[in-house]
This record gives structure tokens, C-alpha cells and sequence, in this order.
């Protein structure tokens, strides 16, 4: 048996925030590019808007606390945050919306509670929450994705359309919009359509939505990315894709008339994106290897609950925040046992 | 005790010790009605009468109260007036009762009540105590209804709508409007809303509290350093 051996050094440059989260941004690249082609400039925009919004509210927010304001930009936390945050809203979100989550995220979620490191929320996920709650409308406004879309907006259209809500001249909003492919599942369900009828709509593909299921592929190569660099593990991602899949599986062969085939779950909304880039955030998730299966099991419990049974069609961000709630809590029940000591009583 | 004078007693009511933004006591209506700065005004002034008349009674009978059973004694007296001040609004504000609802009855769980007869009432004389309420309770309101007034402007995009269920008839055109096409927030009106928004104004205070120590000890510095050197840092 023959040992590999290296030459020195031996000991790497320790890992920075920074180059954590600038794998974490290169990583959602495939991604956004195929959300993008899909849906078109608006998503573009939205990047750019929740982009100079979060680094400024992160400059401001350093500026008020006195310490150096290039300090935190430069770890692009705040980037990845609004990045997250972006890929989340609708294309042709009203820009102060997007500007305003954005800001909220930062200032409110992140720094009020002390900044990197010290925020119980995710602030991509609050953001995104205070939007979907204040502004129910604007916010489950989707367009139709490329592949079936009978109108394209040009991307002067989509920046006129963000920022006056004008259209060109001859097109509604009725005939650029389309209900998101959970949506349309969860009303027709109600109803009482079955899965299958449900499902000679144009607007399916083979998982999910056509053009969604791509998006979620694209995101899935960035998160084998992240696994790949050890970015992330595959505790969080394992379990909060299991947990899904398990979930739907039990009710799908309960009853295949009235619940999707699982692998629709995962192929749709927002379920990869959370399980690779938002639920495996370092600050808000659970920090021990048990805890993190549990963590991530409890968010695609919960991502089915919420969407089979709550009252909005897509539940990833409250599935989020409701665990990062319970995330310091799991952590003081999986403390690992310390080598030679023997298992710690609870006091 | 500090609070000695009645100067202090109406500075720490309103300010210093304010029940809901320093004590954080009764947040339970606090945060429930105020979603206009109507509601927040209108149960904050029933706050305030239930708060002088109890603690103008527990003064009155803290020398035969057993030690014992006082607890139970102040809740029954604190309990008769909320039945009388919720009566008396059925029969003369029924609209902002309808509004107000189970936050009326309520009142007697308020914990600033309570705590105020505990704590002041009993061991004080009636005029003091009768200073104290009134403070607290004017310093209970103006968060009441400054909580309401916030949440209003974000959530709805309106100040003072519905003055009419108070002020009678005369007042509807008291409520103020941000324009037409404003898109309230409606987290402001949510829970949600009231838990941030108290915050906020904790937050607010805390800012403004450490603003004047600093000045205070700015000003005592250069009146140390008043043969003319600079101080060399301030805070």
C-alpha cells in the first residue's frame, strides 16, 4: 500500500468569507443565465437593481456604525445576498419593490442584528418574505417562460416596463403573464382536476414547468459545484431534497390522482436553489453534522406542507425562516460527544 | 427613592420608565390595536382612566388592604373600573367599541395597571399616585397612538381615518391621505408590523437617550476644560 505524498506546504491559506462567496456567486452564474433565458431581461435587471441596492444599504449601514464601509463589501456577502434575493422575485417586479426587499434584507435582517455572522434570518429570504406579504399581487405576477411565450419583451420593454409598469403598445399584462407551475398545480387541484388532466396543459415538461425544470437544472450544476470545492457539504442539500421527495412520495402513492409524482416538487419553484444556496447559508443554518440533517429534513417537510396545505403556492423562504428559528436549538441537541468524555447529561 | 419630586414623577411617566417602552408592560393590546392611530388613541385613553382611577383607589385603601390578599383586592378594583369604562363606551363610542372588541376587557391583564398599584399606588399618597397614573398613562398613549399613526401611514397610506368613531361627525375630515396611488404595506398592518414597528421606536428612543449622556458629558468636560484646551475625544 502505497501512501500519496505531497510536497510542502502543507498547510493551505486558510478559507476567506471571500472566496467562499465568490464561489457561491460564480456557482448561481449557471443558473441565473438559464433564468435569464427563460424569463427573459427582467430577471437581469432585477440582479443589477438588488445588487447596488444591497452594497449600498451594506455601505450605509458600516458608515453608521463606524466601521471602515469597504470593510464587509468586499466580502461580497451582501452580493450573494441580493443575488439570491433577485433570482426569487418575478421579472417584471416594480423596481422600488425590488429595491426596497433588497434594503430591507440588509439593513433590518443582516446588519441590525450585528452584521455577517450574527443574523439569526436569512436576509435573502426575509427580504423576499416582507415582499410576498406586503405585496401579494406584484409579487405572483410571473411571466409565461420563453419556450411558450407568445410575446417577448425587448430588454428597452422589460427596463420601461420595470420602471413606469408601461407596456408596449397592443400587449396586456394578461397576455404576458402565466401562473407559475405550482400555482396553476394548486388551483387546478382545488379545483378538482386530476394530476393527469392537469398535466396536458403546454406548460409542462417532464418534471415540472417547462423552462422551470431547466432553471433548476442549471442551479443543480452550481450546487455540485459548491460540493465539488467544498464550499458546502451534502448534509443540508441530501436532506432538505429527501425530505421533499419523501414527503411527496407517501401522498403520491397514497393517492397519484391529487398529488403530484414527486420528483415535480424538486423540479419546481425554488426547491434546488434552496437546498444547495439558501438553506446551506454558514450563519443561519444548524452548524453540526446530525443538526444539519435534521435541519435540512425539517425544510423539505416543511416545503411540502406549506405548499400542499399553507396559503401561498411556494414555500421555500417561510420553510427557511421557520427553521433558522430552530436551527441554535437543534445545534444544543447534536453536539457531537467529545472524544473520550462520555455523553453529556442535558442540564 | 429618586423619583421624588412630582417633576420626576411626570419625567419618568413619560419618558424614563415609560410603561411600553421601557417596563415593556401591556404589549399584548399594544401590539394588537394599534393599526390606526385612532384605535391606538382609543383604548390608550381607556388605558389611562382605568390607570388613575385604580390607582387613586388602591392609594386610598393601601392602609386596610391586608399585605396578604392585596393582590386580589387590586384586581378586583382595577377589574370594576374596566367594567365601567367598557360600559360606558358601549353606550356612548359603540363603533370604536365594535373596533376595539375583546382589547376593552382586556385591560384588566394589562400588567402596567398591576404594576403600577403594586409598585407606586400602594405605598404612596393619593395625589402622588394620582401624578404617577396620569403620567404613566399619557406616556402609555402617545406610544399607542404613535405606533398606530406609523403603522397607518405605511400600511394604509392614511393618518386618522375613522376619527369619526371618536371624535363624532365633525372629524371625518380629519383623516389625512398620502395620495391615491399609494401601495400600502400591508406587513404594517400585520402582526408583523407592530413587533418591527415597536422596535423601532425602542430603538429610537435608546438613540436619543445615549445622544443627550453624550451631550452631558460633552458639556461637563468643557466646563472642566475651560481653560481652552480642546477635549481630546467626545464619546
Amino acid at each position: 500500500m502505497q501512501f500519496p505524498t505531497l510536497t510542502s506546504p502543507h498547510t493551505e491559506r486558510p478559507n476567506q468569507v471571500d472566496q467562499t462567496m465568490l464561489m457561491v456567486v460564480l456557482a448561481l452564474i449557471p443558473g441565473a443565465l438559464a433564468m435569464i433565458w427563460y424569463f427573459g431581461w427582467g430577471i437581469l435587471i432585477n440582479l443589477v437593481l438588488a445588487a447596488i441596492a444591497a452594497l449600498l444599504s451594506e455601505a450605509m449601514a458600516q458608515k453608521l456604525r463606524g466601521r471602515p464601509a469597504f470593510g464587509t463589501l468586499r466580502d461580497l456577502s451582501a452580493l450573494v445576498t441580493a443575488m439570491l434575493f433577485a433570482l426569487a422575485l418575478p421579472p417584471l417586479l416594480p423596481w422600488w419593490l425590488t429595491v426596497l426587499g433588497a434594503a430591507f434584507a440588509i439593513l433590518v435582517v443582516k446588519e441590525m442584528y450585528g452584521g455577517i455572522g450574527y443574523n439569526p434570518f436569512n436576509p435573502a429570504m426575509a427580504g423576499y418574505v416582507l415582499l410576498l406579504i406586503s405585496y401579494p399581487v406584484p409579487m405572483t405576477t410571473w411571466l409565461a417562460p420563453s419556450v411558450i411565450a407568445e410575446h417577448s419583451l425587448s430588454f428597452g420593454q422589460t427596463l420601461t416596463a420595470i420602471f413606469t409598469r408601461a407596456l408596449p403598445a397592443g400587449l396586456s399584462w394578461d397576455a404576458l403573464t402565466s401562473a407559475t407551475p405550482l400555482d396553476s398545480m394548486r388551483t387546478q387541484l382545488d379545483m378538482n382536476y386530476t394530476v393527469t388532466e392537469i398535466r396536458e396543459s403546454p406548460l409542462w415538461g417532464a418534471f415540472g414547468g417547462r423552462g422551470w425544470e431547466w432553471a433548476g437544472n442549471w442551479f443543480l450544476l452550481g450546487g455540485l459545484f459548491l460540493l465539488w470545492r467544498r464550499v458546502i457539504t451534502w448534509h443540508i442539500p441530501a436532506a432538505v431534497l429527501g425530505g421533499l421527495l419523501a414527503m411527496a412520495t407517501v401522498f403520491f402513492l397514497v393517492d397519484p390522482d391529487t398529488h403530484p409524482f414527486p420528483l415535480f416538487h424538486i423540479f419546481s419553484g425554488g426547491a434546488i436553489l434552496c437546498a444547495f444556496f439558501i438553506a446551506t447559508d454558514p450563519v443561519t443554518a444548524s452548524t453540526t453534522q446530525k443538526g444539519q440533517l435534521i435541519y435540512g429534513a425539517l425544510i423539505g417537510i416543511f416545503i411540502y406542507i406549506i405548499r400542499s396545505w399553507g396559503g401561498y403556492p411556494e414555500a421555500v423562504a417561510f420553510a427557511v425562516l421557520l427553521m433558522n428559528m430552530a436551527a441554535p436549538t437543534i445545534d444544543h441537541y447534536t453536539q457531537p460527544r467529545v472524544f473520550g468524555h462520555g455523553r453529556l447529561s442535558d442540564d | 427613592m429618586a423619583d421624588s419630586t412630582y417633576g420626576n414623577l411626570i419625567k419618568n411617566g413619560l419618558w424614563g420608565n415609560n410603561q411600553a417602552l421601557v417596563a415593556l408592560l401591556g404589549l399584548c393590546p399594544l401590539l394588537a390595536v394599534t393599526n390606526t392611530a385612532i384605535n391606538g388613541l382609543g383604548l390608550g385613553i381607556a388605558t389611562l382612566l382605568v390607570l388613575t382611577l385604580s390607582n387613586i383607589t388602591v392609594s386610598l385603601i393601601r392602609n386596610v388592604v391586608p399585605e396578604e390578599v392585596r393582590l386580589p383586592i387590586f384586581v378586583l378594583v382595577i377589574a370594576s373600573f374596566v367594567t365601567a369604562v367598557e360600559l360606558s363606551m358601549n353606550a356612548y363610542f359603540y363603533e370604536l367599541y365594535k373596533v376595539l372588541g375583546i382589547f376593552i376587557p382586556l385591560i384588566v391583564t394589562n400588567c402596567a395597571i398591576i404594576g403600577r398599584a403594586e409598585a407606586f399606588a400602594s405605598k404612596n399618597n393619593v395625589l402622588r399616585s394620582t401624578v404617577d397614573a396620569l403620567a404613566m398613562g399619557v406616556g402609555f398613549t402617545l406610544v399607542l397612538a404613535t405606533l398606530g399613526a406609523i403603522r397607518e401611514i405605511i400600511g394604509m397610506g392614511t393618518l386618522f381615518s375613522q376619527a369619526h368613531l371618536m371624535f363624532g361627525d365633525a372629524a371625518r375630515g380629519f383623516t389625512i391621505t398620502l395620495g391615491d396611488d399609494f401601495q400600502g404595506m400591508l406587513l404594517a398592518i400585520l402582526p408583523p408590523g407592530a413587533f418591527i414597528g415597536l422596535g423601532l421606536l425602542i430603538a429610537l428612543k435608546n438613540i436619543l437617550d445615549q445622544r443627550a449622556t453624550r451631550a452631558k458629558i460633552a458639556t461637563a468636560r468643557s466646563g472642566v476644560d475651560a481653560s481652552g484646551a480642546q477635549p481630546s475625544s467626545v464619546g
